[in-house]
């Protein structure tokens, strides 16, 4: 159809081989696209930005945690690091990351359809999350926050002489971001499935994005609310939360933790999605108790929005009221247990293969698995008040977020390299990148079980010299974690050249997404898919394929 | 000292150190065994089923769904025990032992003031008796903090906006960290302290040393000094309610509802006045929110508290009206 002259995007898919890469050229055709697949690379690009200024962030909270003394930073530049390390790595890495990046990508696709149902919002949201990475960027750069990324009252509100205003707006600002995001997920998976799709044959990783954009959708306004009043009091001093004004600061954390918990939904629910998809595909296997697994989410999103309070056990709740939501915290603990469980039984008389994504999702159901555990020790109240606000409420969540949502991710997007870029990571370094990482994260985190359970308290600049020797460790392993990280920005950069080429389906995956070329035409398929397989039905769809590819 | 002396478990120093690491071992042993069953599982599984030439499709196998139902209802009620034995060891940390020593302490940007009932005053450092119950009653003066003893597997906010309190009985005498354990700003890893646990006898000879007298007659200085005096005037002429003997019994206020005169009551009645105004009282008296440092309220209330024991008139009738059925004087 086009004319266009040949270009090195030709030479490298071929002659005449029309995919979204190569289908137009130039600045202007990625930032003003309303290809979901182009902005999903634009969001992989920007969100690799901002985990590369996290993850600096923390690599110099653990250099200046190898000695006791605060010599490295001073005590607000120290304050000010895990402060810009939470906001960076929760707003602008975690929240956006699995959505953003690979729900933007393959939720059409999986549901065969051509795009979202909102492609304009849908590059709105990437330019409402890259116009609040700006506001905290320049946040960083004037002098940065020293709140914590909780920013509690009344110390944001008058006592901090740091950008409190201007990290709150990047936040609010990117909390619509991800708002737009959900909404368009939403729609999408009602209006959009191709013909034969019914919910129940659905990938899970659909399931897990649709109960995530609910949870998106009904508590980021929350957020939005509670940062404003944060704001209004900050700014003229409208007594909301200070008590010298009237206020209730425990209102502020009430509110804060009903956007924050389940904001940690947000952020593992499609982590759960993509191990889904990586078990069934790496074992060619349906996942065991489909039907448990894809309630689960939902179980997931509905009891989240019941738990808030068990960050504030210590805080001053009443008794009676610390009861109950300790009661639900564990009972939000049992549909997690049972995606475990079911992955683990989908291991049984399998085809298991240790390839690269199947060696992530391996590790993130082992680093998951103690991050929920240990998540019980922080349910049980009269346990609570000893480890709470110490390293080892830092490590529990850490092996949620990081051991859960950074693994999962990373085994999303190697699973799904070959299909977003047509090339091939390589297999070699990718193991060894992902035993880095496994390793790295399990002694960087590990001795903060020990750390909180001693008494160690969190935030601290200067900690007492008998928590060293733990605390060197913890960064020892913070090294080998970041030459971990790094690998694959370097080899993934690199098999975008010199990559094999993938083919259409390079795992002998199913799901629709392997039905069509590697990278996807612009409209995704070259003709609209019937389904009329459930989803992971081996037999069904080899046999499917096999007639598509005869075509 | 690196590599030889540290260590992975903390100091037990309190009555409750040992019931709350019997919990943290139990939870150990069983969330660990069960994670290393799943992931002996998952290895064994996953290279005994390991892909080969001759295992490259799955077999086609559906695991019996009582599985599922299995390992959906035995944690649930795995869960409810544990939900269980954590509620027991909140309640019994919220309940505080009669005849508890009482402390009060102040936290503020950036260290802990304590106040001994005899009136001594420390900072980032306080002194206890082991084997008796201790209460500490705190408030901060700007931002939140958070009192915590590891040794004694005890923390508790401070707030600005009210008292909180926390309890433990030490068991073993020696020095022990304090920690703020609530960021609360440039020096929040500077707020840091000791708590020395002492002899019975050891802690008296501590006690008696100098001190500006007991905290209650602090308290009856500042009264003075703030006034208050002229109209809690102790009898029936007053424009105040009388104090004497009020502490801790219900009062009824000008709207009828009825409130127990506890810290944080008297503590809102100096700061806010106007929030609770005694039945048969006007609302004339001012506002001292801003104007009263903690460290004084805390004198203030000590004083306010102290005002019940001695009563007031050698006899032990209670004062003119009725003691509990009529508002009992106090506030405004």
């Amino acid at each position: 159809m086009t004319t266009a002259t040949p270009t090195l995007l030709d030479v490298r898919f071929g002659p005449g081989v029309r995919n979204y890469l190569n289908e137009d050229y130039g600045f202007f055709s990625w930032v003003l696209t309303k290809d979901h697949k182009r902005i999903a690379i634009l969001y992989l690009i920007s969100v690799s930005i901002m985990f590369v200024l996290g993850g600096f962030f923390a690599m110099m909270m653990r250099l200046e945690l190898l000695t006791p003394e605060g010599d490295l930073l001073t005590s607000d530049t120290y304050n000010k690091f895990f402060t810009l390390h939470g906001v960076v790595m929760i707003f602008f890495f975690l929240i956006p990351v699995i959505p953003a990046v690979i729900g933007n990508f393959m939720l059409p696709i999986m549901l065969g359809a051509k795009d979202l149902a909102f492609p304009k919002l849908n590059l709105l949201s990437w330019y409402l999350y890259m116009i609040a990475a700006l506001v905290g960027l320049v946040v960083i750069i004037t002098g940065g926050v020293d709140t914590g990324w909780t920013f509690y009252t009344p110390f944001s509100t008058q006592y901090s002489n740091t950008h409190v205003f201007g990290t709150t707006f990047a936040g609010f600002i990117a909390g619509f971001s991800s708002i737009l995001t959900g909404l368009n997920f939403i729609v999408t998976t009602h209006r959009m499935r191709a013909p034969g799709l019914t919910w129940y044959r659905l990938p899970l990783m659909v399931w897990a994005l649709y109960a995530t954009s609910i949870v998106i959708l009904l508590a980021t306004p929350v957020l939005a609310i509670t940062l404003v009043m944060l704001m209004l009091e900050r700014t003229i001093g409208v007594g909301i939360f200070d008590p010298a004004l009237g206020g209730d600061p425990i209102l502020y954390q009430h509110m804060f933790w009903f956007y924050s918990h389940p904001a940690v939904y947000i952020m593992i629910l499609p982590a759960m999605g993509v191990a889904s998809e990586v078990v069934a595909a790496f074992t060619r296997k349906k996942i065991f108790g489909y039907r448990f697994v894809a309630y689960s989410s939902l179980a997931i999103a509905f009891l989240g929005f019941l738990v808030w309070a068990h960050h504030m056990f210590v805080a001053g709740i009443s008794m009676y009221s610390a009861m109950i939501f300790a009661f639900l915290s564990f009972f939000v603990a049992v549909p997690s247990a049972i995606k475990v469980f079911n992955w683990t039984a989908t291991l049984y008389r399998a085809s298991v293969s240790w390839q690269t994504p199947m060696m992530y999702i391996l590790g993130f159901i082992g680093l998951f698995t103690i991050g929920g555990v240990t998540g019980l020790f922080l349910a049980a109240l009269g346990l609570d008040i000893h480890v709470t606000d110490t390293y080892f409420v830092v490590a529990h969540f850490h092996y949620v977020m990081v051991g859960g949502t950074v693994m999962a991710y990373l085994a999303g997007i190697h699973y799904w390299w070959p299909k977003m870029t047509g090339r091939m990571y390589p297999e070699w370094w990718a193991r060894l990148a992902a035993l880095l990482v496994f390793v790295g994260f399990n002694l960087t985190f590990f001795p903060q079980f020990v750390l909180g359970y001693l008494g160690m308290p969190r935030r601290y600049h200067a900690y007492a010299p008998e928590f060293q020797v733990l605390n060197v460790l913890s960064t020892a392993g913070a090294s080998v974690l970041a030459v971990g990280y790094v690998l694959p920005i370097l080899y993934l950069v690199w098999s975008l050249k010199f990559g094999r080429p993938a083919g259409p389906n390079p795992w002998g995956a199913v799901g629709l997404e392997w039905t069509t070329t590697s990278p996807p035409p612009k409209e995704n398929f070259h003709e609209t898919p019937e389904v009329t397989w459930d989803a992971y039905d081996y037999p069904a769809m080899m046999k499917a394929m096999g007639e598509t590819q005869n075509v | 000292m690196m590599l030889t002396d540290f260590p992975l478990f903390p100091e037990q120093a309190s009555t409750v150190a040992k019931d709350v690491d019997l919990l943290f071992g139990f939870l150990c042993v069983l969330t660990g065994s069960v994670s290393i069953l799943v992931f002996i599982v998952i290895f064994f599984l996953a290279i005994k089923y390991r892909r080969t030439p001759q295992n490259e499709l799955a077999q086609d196998y559906e695991p019996s769904h009582l599985l599922e139902a299995v390992w959906i209802v035995v944690p649930s009620i795995i869960f409810v025990g544990i939900f269980v034995w954590g509620s027991w060891l909140y309640f019994h940390l919220a309940r505080v032992p009669d005849h508890a020593i009482e402390i009060y302490a102040t936290g503020k940007q950036w260290m802990w003031k304590f106040q001994h009932p005899t009136g001594q005053r420390e900072i980032n450092m306080l002194h206890v008796p082991v084997n008796r119950p201790v209460k500490i009653t705190m408030a901060s003066e700007d931002v939140i903090h958070s009192l915590y003893f590891p040794a004694f597997r005890v923390k508790a906010d401070v707030l600005p906006s009210r008292y909180r309190t926390m309890w433990f009985q030490a068991t073993k005498t020696g020095r022990y960290h304090l920690f703020c354990a609530e960021y609360c700003g440039t020096l929040h890893s500077g707020m840091i302290g000791w708590v020395e646990v002492m002899e019975p006898t050891e802690y008296q000879k501590w006690l008696a040393g100098g001190s500006e007298g007991s905290l209650a007659s602090q308290g009856e200085k500042l009264f003075q000094k703030y006034a208050c005096n002229t109209c809690h005037t102790g009898d029936s002429t007053g424009r105040g309610p009388t104090l004497a003997g009020m502490y801790g019994t219900d009062v009824m206020l000008a709207d009828n509802s009825v409130v127990k005169a506890d810290d944080n009551y008297i503590r809102e009645s100096i700061l806010n006045p106007r929030a609770k105004v005694v039945k048969g009282f006007s609302s004339i008296m001012p506002v001292f929110q801003g104007q009263v440092s903690e460290d004084d309220l805390l004198k203030l209330l000590a004083y306010v508290r102290s005002l019940q024991k001695p009563v007031l008139s050698g006899a032990a009738a209670p004062p003119p009206p009725t003691a509990s059925s009529e508002p009992k004087g106090n506030q405004p």
